[in-house]
């Protein structure tokens, strides 16, 4: 294969990821590494810091048109990235000395419980609407989002325990190269009862500060090649435009059952590649 | 200044961080598929690339002497400097709704981005 001709295959399924990534808020590493790895052969190595470039500007781009939005809530996002960032360079580091495939086996159990979650409740239109409890109310992460033209208000529970989720998803971020906006979701959608597209958009918002948080790391160990990163970088940027153009017309229940089996071809992959060694 | 028009202000830098970065990158990758087009592109076995790719000064030199794998990195680095500034301008906008609480939280993590970029490149 020619320099032109890897270039334009990675760019163009680096824009589907890119699209995948900001329609669920999962960020584009999930779709780039197993593709990158076993259809294209390229060395992990070069694959997660790929990706984790990818998550970035899956992150940014989508982010900035949420923004506008209104669905993304600062408050919360920013909290949780004390969690999910020391988590990522303690995972960063933790890479050069951990068997990961362990990790990956763990992860994808996880992965398939919470899509099993995800398509089960999928029956439900509901969004969580709770009030804040103390600890939330002290923190004041209760918000609005638009609902049909009006302003909905929105409380947050249980902070510790997202918190520690947040911890788990930043520590598997810098590890694996991945955005882990599963578990973000997870943490935030099922622990912590913010509304599932708050989540998800809050998510997204937090991933390229979680990522940014173990590229020094990747860089300086010569995992970001910039002839593998750069087709990746572009396509997933244009694939998220247009990932972002959906997510704000698409219902909530569409978003689990996409959510779901995303995450559920995700786990297989996780579970297949740490057995064999490949993660 | 309240919060809606703080991610206003953040909205755009994103924007502007990522178009700036991708511009760089595209420069960079014509650069180079101009002259490279038809190299072969394995990545089958991991070999650490040249030291100058992996730092910020030789990232910067490469890119001052108009090496195309140098200017992708150096807007690879904008990129990851991108969020970076979010969250600093997050911190400037919580001090001026004189939020002290969530300055004190974005500096944190501000903090811990600086330690890891410091530390690693």
């Amino acid at each position: 294969m020619t320099a032109l001709t890897f270039s334009l295959v990675v760019g163009a399924i680096s824009a589907l990821a890119g699209f995948l990534g900001a329609l669920t808020g999962l960020g584009g590493g999930v779709v780039i590494v197993p593709v990158l790895t076993l259809a294209l052969g390229v060395d992990l190595k070069y694959a997660i810091g790929a990706s984790l470039v990818s998550v970035i500007a899956t992150s940014s781009g989508a982010a900035a048109a949420y923004v506008k939005e209104g669905y993304s809530n600062i408050r919360i996002g920013m909290l949780l990235e004390i969690a999910t960032t020391i988590g990522a360079v303690l995972g960063a580091y933790l890479a050069a000395f951990t068997s990961t495939h362990i990790i990956a086996i763990i992860f994808g159990l996880v992965l398939i419980q919470s899509a099993y979650q995800s398509l089960a409740s999928s029956q439900s239109e509901a969004d969580n609407l709770v009030s804040s409890d103390r600890l939330a109310r002290l923190l004041r992460l209760g918000s609005n989002y638009p609902v049909r033209g009006n302003r909905q208000e929105y409380g947050v529970q249980h902070v510790p325990a997202g918190f520690g989720l947040m911890f788990g998803a930043g520590a598997l971020s810098g590890l694996l190269g991945i955005g882990s906006g599963a578990v973000k979701v997870i943490a935030m959608d099922r622990a912590m009862k913010i509304p599932f597209k708050v989540s998800t958009t809050t998510s997204n918002f937090m991933i390229g500060v979680t990522a940014a948080a173990s590229a020094g790391v990747y860089l300086s160990r010569g995992y970001i090649d910039p002839r593998v990163a750069m087709p990746v970088m572009l396509g997933v940027l244009a694939g998220a435009y247009l990932g972002t153009k959906v997510l704000v017309h698409a219902p909530v229940r569409t978003l689990r059952i996409v959510f779901g089996v995303v995450i559920a071809v995700l786990a297989i992959e996780m579970i297949v590649n740490g057995i064999t060694g490949k993660v | 200044m309240d919060d809606t028009r703080l991610e206003g202000f953040i909205g755009n830098l994103l924007r502007a961080g990522v178009l700036l970065a991708a511009s760089v990158v595209l420069v960079g990758g014509v650069f180079y598929l101009a002259l490279h087009h038809a190299d072969s592109a394995t990545y089958r076995s991991f070999a650490l690339e040249s030291s100058n790719l992996r730092n910020l000064v030789g990232i910067c030199k490469s890119a001052a002497h108009l090496n195309s794998l140098g200017i992708i990195q150096l807007g690879l680095l904008l990129l990851i400097a991108t969020p970076v500034a979010r969250v600093g301008l997050a911190a400037a906008g919580f001090f001026l709704e004189r939020d002290r609480l969530y300055v004190l939280i974005s500096l944190i993590v501000l903090a811990v981005l600086i330690f890891s970029l410091a530390h690693g490149t």
